[in-house]
């Protein structure tokens, strides 16, 4: 766990260093590496640790994201609104949670991914508080450059990423890391044994919606303006996935790495492949799937034929 | 006299309904795979008729058969040569894989067909029925009887026909199937090829009703989704009976909360089934 968290230290110093380049492109590269690496850490609570399924990854980022516009739109200063959308996010979590996690397999996969769209239906037709579908405005601090804002947003997200990593670091070494591993291996010998898999799993889907969320409401005072079609993104969630799998589930740096690997492949994506990305993006996914199921850092693991 | 002519629309919905999810179910009652793609491909299905009307002048109803050898040997070679390779691989990653390819597949339709609403309308209309009161189009209502009869056929050939039979052994018992002589990696391929072909089938049935788009292929899957809960995964009847129960609370949500709840609506239907009820309304399991 030192060494972990000692590494981890020296990547947070390194990657702090960033802004010094002075380049904005960087900085904004930098800041949605960082958002990223939060999503694939968020999932990994849920999806890597437990061994859940999960795609209510863009749930819990759509709901942050408007829990802290709403609030900022009630006067609750911008860091204040991000905790707040980070406990608006847990709570919701533990709801859907409660209902959820009584399904297993493709039942609570397919349940998951449906609640971002609930969300974005709910969402659109609330106009009055969320301005429906013609989006919501943020405040723009008024006595910031562009290149301070910048960095401003760079700090924070990197604030946060330490903050989820450093919660991942601790549940992985902690009695609930240990429950969710048993949940994952064997549930019902894990409740056999004693393990309150209920309370786990719904602990470990709140910790996940809590960060997702967070990160949604940053990601929502970065760009200054969010619609609805934009937030509830099931990318997100297929995104979060595909870090986690790059880096190698329920290990400590991969979703870190999974997300740095993903960002580097979708930005040459994006750049050369403008019409085509998600179809290429696809591509990656069936390829990843394919023949890494275990991440690029799996060496040449022997395969190991389950009956089907 | 409002609520029978809402029920009508809704059997008609519904019947539509039932076509979509009998493939979708068969798929994931015998493979245990969700297959994301089946949106998309009744989209494919649908722009597969629309541009059989527009540029041939096909009617819609004909390109079904057009469209069902397509999608039969696409949904085969799809799955012998890609899925076949993942069947045994924990959820997430047939999710992923299946994503994957529905990513590319509505990518590519978004390139080729653009993001454009495409409508297909008949020329000339085939008018309207009116029965004591309850109107209906009749474009709709043969839509309808096309769609029911198609999963009616697909009952037949599950119950009766040899392929069928075997795809139903390898359903109930995988080995035991395997000891009989069923070529299991066959049939999986035949039944993802069926439910391809479901799709595909019924693609031009909905573009009668619904305007096309690239984008409405998680819809339909969704859709999907909530009818195999409701009805109870991996059987014809259930697909039926959870299409038209679906079509029904639709119509009637429709005018009680307003369309734009639809999605709400079916979602909270179907927690409340998984949670009272994880076996479908017809409470039994596997294929009959």
């Amino acid at each position: 766990m030192r060494s972990s968290a000692l590494l981890a230290a020296a990547l947070l110093a390194l990657v702090a260093l960033l802004p010094l380049s002075g380049d904005a492109y960087w900085l904004r590269l930098g800041t949605t590496m960082l958002m990223y690496g939060v999503l694939a850490m968020s999932w990994n609570f849920i999806g890597g640790m437990a061994g859940y399924p999960s795609f209510a990854s863009a749930a819990f980022f759509g709901l942050g994201a408007y829990a802290g516009a709403v609030a900022q739109k009630f006067g609750v200063p911008m860091g204040l609104a991000w905790v707040c959308a980070g406990g608006a996010a847990l709570a919701f979590a533990a709801l859907l949670g409660l209902a959820l996690l009584r399904l297993r397999g493709h039942y609570f996969a397919i349940a998951s991914l449906v609640v971002a769209e609930v969300l974005r239906e709910l969402v659109n037709s609330a106009t009055d508080l969320t301005g429906g579908g013609m989006g919501l405005n943020l405040p723009v601090p008024h006595d910031a450059t562009v290149a301070s804002q910048a960095q401003f947003f760079f700090y924070s997200m990197l604030g946060l990423a330490a903050i989820t990593f450093t919660a991942m670091l601790l549940t992985t070494h902690s009695k609930l890391g240990f429950g969710l591993r048993c949940i994952q291996q064997n549930e019902a010998a894990a409740d056999m044994l004693g393990v309150n898999t209920t309370l786990y799993k719904v602990a470990a889907f709140m910790l996940s919606g809590a960060f997702a969320g967070a990160a949604g409401a940053l990601y929502a005072s970065w760009v200054h303006y969010i619609e609805p079609p934009d937030v509830f993104d099931v990318l997100y969630s297929i995104k979060a996935i595909v870090m986690v799998l790059l880096g190698g589930a329920g290990s400590v740096f991969g979703p870190l790495f999974g997300a740095a690997i993903f960002l580097s492949l979708e930005e040459l994506v994006w750049r050369n492949y403008l019409q085509v990305h998600t179809g290429v993006l696809g591509l990656m996914i069936v390829l990843l799937v394919l023949f890494l199921p275990k991440g690029v850092f799996a060496r040449a693991v022997p395969r190991t034929r389950k009956k089907p | 006299m409002l609520s029978l002519q809402i029920f009508a629309n809704g059997l008609v919905l519904g019947g539509l309904y039932a076509c979509i999810a009998a493939g979708f179910s068969l798929v994931w009652g015998v493979l245990n795979i969700i297959n994301i793609l089946h949106g998309s491909f009744i989209v494919l299905g649908g722009y597969l008729a629309y541009y059989a009307y527009a540029k041939l002048g096909i009617h819609p109803f004909l390109s079904i058969l057009i469209a069902a050898p397509l999608f039969f040997a696409l949904g085969y070679a799809l799955q012998r040569a890609l899925i076949n390779r993942m069947i045994a691989a924990p959820v997430l990653l047939t999710l992923s894989l299946t994503f994957g390819l529905d990513l590319m597949l509505s990518n590519g339709m978004l390139f080729a067909f653009t993001a454009d609403f495409k409508k297909l309308t008949l020329d000339p209309p085939l008018g309207v029925l009116s029965l004591s009161g309850i109107v209906l189009p009749v474009d709709r209502l043969f839509a309808m009887l096309l769609a029911l009869g198609l999963t009616g056929l697909l009952y037949l050939v599950l119950s009766r026909s040899r392929i069928g039979r075997a795809i139903v052994a390898v359903r109930m018992d995988r080995e035991a199937a395997a000891l009989m002589g069923v070529n299991v990696k066959r049939i999986y391929a035949v039944t993802f090829g069926v439910g391809a072909l479901m799709a595909g089938a019924s693609g031009p049935l909905l573009a009668m009703i619904f305007p096309i788009s690239p984008l409405s292929g998680p819809a339909y899957l969704g859709k999907a989704f909530v009818i195999c809960v409701l009805g109870g995964l991996g059987s014809v009847p259930g697909a039926m009976i959870g299409g038209l129960a679906l079509g029904v609370v639709e119509s009637f949500g429709g005018l009680w909360f307003g369309p734009e709840h639809a999605v709400t609506l079916s979602f909270t239907l179907l927690i409340l089934m998984l949670l009272f009820r994880p076996t479908g309304l017809l409470g039994r399991a596997g294929y009959s």
